[in-house]
């Protein structure tokens, strides 16, 4: 079976920049069950890609393994896809982005796929401050084979089967502040009002940008007891900021109360606007943004926004010097040294 | 042994412990060999440590060009005293040992039937210098200048490899050169010299190169425009990509910007080596790792992805003895079943086997085209010996006029002429389908890169039929890769034997030489060395041409032989196996004694 969306759309659809409806920025139909998070965070992909008006072919997309690492079927099916092997996604998107650093490289990844069997490759591409967006469909189980606990499960959380999950949990946005990341965000499936923005200014952002979304999984994790279950998530959400991203060029139109607002300016003069919920909220200290996590943790809160920033960052190309013109672009004439040199070498042999 | 066949044709051993500056002191040697013209085929034999343990380094001289390993040995340097006593057991009866008499020898190591030498290394340099690391380092410049006296090493060829060696450390030449004349002064007072194992100038070398397979690798793959590398350590492969490391920073630095037109990253580990290989080939990068076995074992999932994706990649398989406790530091060519078979579900990769330096440095640019033109992983097998020791090699050569076969990609010209787009739609009818780079086209040209379950259009399918057709599809490929992968060597035009030897990779120098040694006592045998896996019609007519085959190779399974009988459905019977696997390089005396036990 194949599942091609129809493509018959009422001609007066908004069009944006570039003159292509959001039609354009879909995928093919979702195969995943009805109401599953993942959905709503291909919604919310394909939203931001349509708005900032990007050129779908100059995005590639790149996943591990899980229903998660499915989506990227499920937008942008104009963009070259690559359904690689579980964990494994943050190498396939290294070596992608080294032989072409002109495109945009958007990765998805489930909590499975990222914070058990893949969290070697996870710590490392963070490391590297690849410039990539990399979103987590986090759902606290393995989805795809059927609701197994996962590293990121709460302690204490039971699954469908009625188990409690008697190990910590993994906290992705935390290991990567550790870590070095450049870019930290969590939010959630269900809030797009957030989530398009931050999405919108990870993929501006010039480094390493983590998403973590909690995408409860319906079927067999969204139970009472669950932590990433649709009820607990709403109620215990902390978001540390509304956050609006503002392209260049646009004029800033929401005004906010004065002392309440934070600008961050990102690399290319476009602006991410923050409305300060919780005091004391700096999302370019990278300290206190580590404590504010830890402090939700202990809360039982899920603190959601942009979580930090740095951003002017130095990516993977610039710290290896990579030429500023794509290595797949390259010939003979740029790569090859020719006869000349290879005898002068032969003649270091001999 | 008359007295001529002592000339020009020996072998020397170094026993020296690892970490002491000995193998630079050791390649001088084969070096100068080398230099008067004359086949050297030098051997470094490690161990898995950094210092302390025993090495050895063996330097073959063969005025005949034998390039093999050869047991027995003329002279022994010894300078390490943890394994002289088995050190003296090693040299033949007639031969030479020179050793440090500093300390008298022990009465139980003095043998009736071989010639000692003793120079008072340890003293000379306490008398000489008062650093104790010049007294180590001079420890082996004195033992060189001792053998060049009694084997007649030419003075001027040895200071001019110290001129080269310390060009722009000029400082360093005097005393140096000091020390040689020390070793040979010692010799000449002492001793009668020279010995009649010695050299005598020759011009058997011609433009010959002197290189070890690593190297030339690593310059194969700057020279066939790879320009991602990724890979993790692991002995004995780790030399290919600080090659092409070395020669990407002196050939691919843009003069202008300063900037690379290259990438390497030292991955976390062969997973994800061969991960951002594939990644960068996707993309439409050149790129490439180099591993051994163990490295080989990690990435059999992303194998199996190319082979099904259809990705192209370069895997440069340097093999060694076994997993990483087994004898990581010495030679084996006992990865072809899992390279062949590499991954899961019906995979067949790929194999491409070099045999020289010369045949490294072009099967590495060559397999950089192979792999885009077939889309597939291809595996070059070659392995320690010819990895890490240097071999006499023809030089390497290149046409300017050389233009890279990227394979089938479609740009956006010919997306935008052209109707419906299928990734693996098998237009040519060779199995071979068209790919698009990401980014080229802004309507056309894009798909989905996933396994197996999808159809000629890239779209996903679990539909049975979409598969087989896709799997008879890569079966047709596999024919099409029959006829590009190289092809093998033959040693005869037409048939002069009913008996075939079949050997690869380095087992072609003794391989060689053990044919000459059985044609002297008049057998004659039909030869043909395999260089690639498929294997064509060439390979299947060989083995059904002859009455009798032998393969020759590195491993305890015989797994080249398995994967011939399996392939080519041969009968069994008439294919015999001539096998080592000690670790050491197989050589001729062991290929003739077991085919003399063999019941052809
Ligand atoms: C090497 C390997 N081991 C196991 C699997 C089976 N597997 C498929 S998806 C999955 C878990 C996915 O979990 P997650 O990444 O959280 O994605 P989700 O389905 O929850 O979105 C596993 C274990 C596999 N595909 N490959
Ligand atoms: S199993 Fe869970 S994660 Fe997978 S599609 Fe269904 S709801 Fe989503
Ligand atoms: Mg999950």
């Amino acid at each position: 079976m194949t599942y091609i969306k129809p493509k018959f759309r009422h001609p007066s659809l908004p069009k944006n920049d570039l003159g292509y409806t959001k039609t354009v920025y879909e995928g093919s139909l979702s195969t995943l069950c009805a109401g599953c998070g993942h959905d709503s965070i291909s919604a919310a992909i394909v939203q931001s890609c349509y708005e900032l008006a990007l050129e779908p072919h100059r995005i590639a997309k790149l996943s591990g393994i899980g229903c998660s690492s499915k989506t990227p079927a499920y937008f942008l099916s104009q963009s070259h896809g690559f359904n690689s092997v579980h964990g494994r996604m943050p190498s396939v998107a290294t070596g992608a982005s080294l032989a072409n650093k002109d495109l945009i490289y958007f990765g998805v990844s489930g909590d499975g796929d990222t914070a058990s069997i893949g969290m070697g490759q996870f710590v490392h591409v963070v490391r590297r401050n690849l410039n990539m967006v990399y979103v987590v469909m986090n759902n606290g189980c393995y989805g795809l084979t059927k609701g197994q606990d996962s590293a990121t499960a709460d302690e204490g959380s039971k699954s469908k089967a009625g188990s409690v999950n008697l190990f910590n949990a993994i906290d992705l946005p935390s290991l990567a502040l550790e870590l070095g990341a450049s870019f930290v965000a969590q939010s959630f499936s269900g809030d797009k009002a957030q989530l398009i923005p931050l999405i919108k200014a990870a993929i501006k952002h010039p480094g390493f940008a983590l998403i973590n979304v909690i995408s409860p999984c319906v079927t067999f994790n969204n139970n009472p007891g669950s932590t990433k279950a649709y009820d607990y998530v709403r109620e215990h959400l902390d978001a540390t900021s509304t956050v609006d991203f503002i392209p260049l060029q646009e004029e800033i139109s929401v005004a906010y109360e004065a002392g309440s607002t934070k600008n961050i300016e990102l690399h290319d003069g476009s602006s991410l606007q923050l409305n300060k919920l919780a005091t004391n909220w700096n999302p370019e200290d990278r300290m206190s943004a580590m404590t504010a996590m830890q402090q939700a943790k202990l809360d039982g809160e899920i603190l959601t926004g942009l979580i930090f920033i740095e951003p002017e960052t130095t990516d993977l190309h610039a710290m290896i010097k990579t030429s500023d013109t794509p290595l797949n672009t390259m010939d003979e004439s740029q790569l090859c040294p020719g006869s000349q040199a290879l005898e002068a070498l032969n003649e270091e042999f001999r | 042994m008359s007295v001529n066949n002592l000339i020009n044709n020996f072998v020397v051993r170094f026993a020296n412990v690892n970490g002491t500056g000995s193998a630079s002191a050791n390649y001088m040697f084969a070096k100068a060999v080398f230099r008067m013209g004359i086949f050297a085929t030098p051997k470094n034999i490690f161990p898995s440590n950094i210092q302390g343990l025993p090495t050895w380094y063996d330097v073959r001289v063969s005025e005949k060009g034998y390039l093999g390993r050869r047991e027995g040995v003329d002279m022994m340097v010894s300078v390490n005293p943890q394994s002289m006593a088995n050190d003296i057991k090693s040299v033949k009866t007639g031969g030479y040992f020179l050793y440090d008499c500093t300390k008298d020898l022990p009465e139980n190591y003095i043998r009736e039937d071989i010639n000692y030498i003793g120079v008072p290394l340890m003293e000379m340099c306490i008398n000489e210098y008062s650093d104790p690391r010049q007294r180590q380092l001079f420890k082996n410049i004195i033992y060189v200048g001792a053998l060049a006296a009694l084997m007649n090493i030419e003075f001027e060829v040895l200071e001019q490899l110290f001129k080269e060696q310390f060009a722009g450390k000029e400082k360093l030449i005097a005393p140096n050169v000091k020390a040689l004349q020390l070793g040979m002064d010692y010799i000449k007072q002492h001793y009668a010299y020279p010995l009649p194992i010695r050299l005598e100038r020759r011009d058997l070398i011609g433009d010959k190169i002197l290189i070890d397979g690593n190297s030339a690798c690593g310059l194969g793959a700057v020279y066939g425009g790879a320009t991602v590398a990724a890979w993790y350590p692991i002995t004995p492969s780790t030399s290919v990509v600080e090659a092409y490391s070395e020669y990407a920073n002196k050939y691919r630095v843009d003069p202008k910007t300063g900037k690379n037109n290259f990438a390497i990253v030292q991955a976390e580990d062969e997973l994800a080596a061969i991960g951002m290989v594939i990644g960068a080939n996707w993309n439409g990068a050149r790129s490439f790792t180099a591993t051994s076995g163990p490295g080989v074992s990690l990435m059999n999932e992303f194998l199996g992805l190319a082979y099904f994706a259809e990705i192209p990649t370069l895997l440069i398989d340097v093999q060694r003895s076994g997993p990483s406790t087994g004898m990581p530091t010495r030679t084996q060519q006992s990865d072809i079943i899992s390279a062949a078979y590499a991954s899961h579900g019906d995979t067949k990769q790929v194999l491409v086997i070099p045999s020289t330096p010369k045949e490294c440095f072009d099967l590495t640019a060559d397999s950089l085209d192979l792999a885009e033109h077939l889309q597939t992983p291809i595996i070059m097998l070659t392995d320690l010996d010819l990895g890490m020791n240097d071999h006499v090699s023809e030089p390497f050569v290149w046409d300017d006029n050389r233009k890279y076969n990227r394979g089938k990609v479609l740009n956006a010209e010919e997306l935008e002429k052209m109707g419906r787009f299928g990734r693996y739609l098998d237009v040519d009818n060779d199995g071979v389908t068209y790919r698009t780079y990401p980014g080229t086209h802004p309507t056309k040209g894009s798909f989905f890169t996933r396994g197996t379950s999808r159809d000629e259009y890239a779209v996903y399918t679990e539909d049975s039929g979409a598969y087989v057709q896709n799997m008879e599809r890569l079966q047709l490929k596999w024919e099409t890769a029959k006829t590009l992968v190289p092809t093998p060597i033959m040693y005869q035009e037409k048939n002069k034997s009913n008996i075939g030897f079949i050997f690869f990779g380095t087992t072609l120098f003794a391989a060689e030489e053990s044919m000459d040694m059985l044609a002297e006592n008049n057998i004659t045998i039909d030869a043909m060395r395999l260089r690639a896996f498929p294997f064509n019609n060439q390979v299947s007519d060989f083995i059904e041409s002859h009455q009798s085959i032998v393969v020759i190779e590195q491993n305890r399974d015989a797994q080249m032989r398995s994967l011939l009988i399996n392939e080519l459905n041969c009968n069994p019977s008439k294919i015999k196996s001539i096998l080592n696997y000690d670790g050491m390089p197989i050589t001729a005396d062991m290929i003739v004694t077991q085919f003399h036990n063999l019941s052809l």
